[in-house]
């Protein structure tokens, strides 16, 4: 509600200033300048829409599996936590604006390497709430499953792998801000389509308020893939937003 | 570890399970400093202790880690570093009642009949079952933080109970509920372990609930924890707390804890 009124206060500063103030619409398009956009290139923002939208889909859902996958395995082995903990750290530090290009000079233009760069950056994210939650599941519940003879395996599927899906929903909200950042510089790097390639193309054109328009798509794509994950947290983890029962 | 796959030479224990009671004579366990240089804990110095099949005895003393030590050699979390330790199986019950908060209440007590291998159906009838005489009808499928402290507790112990171990190792099983509810939770778990007898470790401050509850009280000295007394409680049950021989039996116990 009040998220809602700043926001249209805004937009109505920005809709005056725009309008009456001395600033060319190529630097500063109107927010009215801008849906216009949105709707005469509807077809072309849609067609570059979907090209941006499977590159996050498919380059989260692969650090989806990539990285809880390596949560655990860091988590499971002493030795793999040694060997994976500076690696994973270690891809943090490439500077993607680098590799994006290189990349796109192993793969090509298509949407192999935008799809690897979106894992890249959204596996960080991913793996570390995922690993947190794994070493925060109580001794005592550990120790429990002993008394019940239960098997390693056993105590990681009832105990420890369900105390960790908050920490990877956490984890997956967190990827989606990474992830649309992700796509567009991977874009920018060398791309033939895409929302990010459609920013590039229009502010050179002096079509600004197509850029904007751009901007505006990929940002409610982002709002919504954060709001749906949001949405299944509460749906499927309900027990995690709980108070916890008594403490000792 | 004496579990039911204890290995030959420890057959002994084996003995020990048939029959269902908990033996331990002159235990030691130390555990290593927390801080390099200071000299190790000795949590259990030289303990012995013995829980007929069927008995329940109530172990009393200070806070401190002998008594959680003790539960856990007798559940086999741990080995004693000297001293020989009998037991059947044993299954533990902390304090905390240590649920799983995605499972529901029947399938949180179902929890160790799905370890041993029970399918999902047969475990939660069985649960089911044994949730309804702990007076929880109509709460199978709550999950934990909807239930009371005193229900959690009983669902705690309805795993426990199904487990299927002979032994039962309550560790301050009722020290995070409330006064009313633990006087209350104190009377039910008599009742049900009226109903199904088990040989029961009771780990307690509460002198009370040890003098309502055991059979038998050994009070234990601060660390390094040693048996320093034993108190007999021959009161038939059902208790009434007011009862004039338990109101002089706490006394004489809490004499000599202050020592």
């Amino acid at each position: 509600m009040i998220a809602g009124l700043l926001l249209l206060a805004l937009l109505g500063v920005w809709e005056a200033y725009a309008q009456f103030g001395a600033v060319a619409p190529i630097l500063l398009p109107a927010p009215s300048a801008i849906l216009t956009a949105l709707y005469d290139d509807r077809a072309l923002l849609w067609s570059n829409f979907t090209v941006t939208a499977t590159e996050i889909g498919v380059g989260m859902l692969i650090a989806l599996v990539l990285g809880p996958a390596c949560a655990v395995a860091i988590h499971l082995s002493r030795a793999l936590r040694r060997a994976l903990y500076p690696l994973l750290v270690g891809s943090q530090t490439i500077p993607i604006v680098l590799i994006a290009p290189l990349l796109v000079a192993w793969w090509g233009f298509g949407v192999g390497p935008k799809v690897a760069i979106v894992a890249l950056v959204c596996f960080f994210p991913i793996v570390v709430p995922t690993l947190d939650a794994l070493h925060r599941v109580d001794p005592d519940l550990r120790k429990l499953m002993r008394t019940f003879g239960a098997s390693r395996w056993q105590t990681f599927r009832m105990v420890e792998a369900p105390a960790a899906l908050p920490g990877l929903l956490t984890g997956a909200k967190l990827s989606v801000a990474v992830a649309a950042i992700g796509a567009v510089l991977a874009e920018l790097a060398a791309s033939d389509a895409g929302l990010g390639n459609l920013m590039i193309k229009a502010i050179p054109s002096f079509e600004t308020a197509r850029a904007f328009a751009a901007v505006l798509i990929l940002s409610v794509f982002s709002v919504a893939l954060f709001g749906l994950l949001a949405l299944a947290e509460r749906r499927l983890l309900p027990w995690a937003h709980q108070p916890r029962g008594t403490a000792p | 570890m004496l579990t039911r796959t204890a290995a030959p030479e420890e057959a002994p224990a084996e003995v020990a399970a048939e029959l269902g009671s908990v033996s331990l004579r002159d235990v030691h366990k130390r555990f290593p400093a927390r801080r390099r240089g200071a000299a190790p804990v000795a949590a259990l110095d030289g303990v012995s202790l013995y829980a007929a099949p069927g008995e329940i005895v109530a172990v009393v003393g200070p806070s401190g880690r002998g008594k959680t030590t003790l539960l856990e050699l007798i559940c086999g979390l741990l080995k004693p570093d000297r001293g020989t330790l009998a037991t059947a199986p044993a299954a533990l019950m902390a304090q905390r009642d240590l649920l799983l908060p995605w499972r529901s209440a029947v399938d949180n007590a179902a929890l160790a009949l799905r370890v041993a291998g029970v399918d999902r159906a047969a475990a939660r009838e069985q649960a089911g079952a044994l949730l309804r005489d702990f007076r929880l009808e109509g709460f199978e499928r709550a999950r934990p933080y909807e239930l009371s402290g005193g229900m959690r507790q009983r669902v705690a112990f309805a795993r426990t109970l199904l487990s299927g171990r002979t032994v039962l190792c309550l560790d301050e099983p009722f020290a995070a509920l409330d006064a009313l509810t633990r006087q209350d939770m104190q009377d039910w778990l008599a009742g049900a372990l009226a109903v199904a007898p088990r040989t029961v470790v009771l780990v307690t401050h509460d002198v009370e609930e040890a003098i309502v509850l055991a059979d038998r009280i050994v009070v234990l000295s601060p660390r390094p924890g040693r048996v320093v007394g034993t108190l007999d409680v021959n009161v038939a049950r059902p208790r009434r707390r007011t009862d004039a021989r338990l109101v002089a039996l706490r006394e004489r116990a809490l004499r000599e804890l202050l020592g």
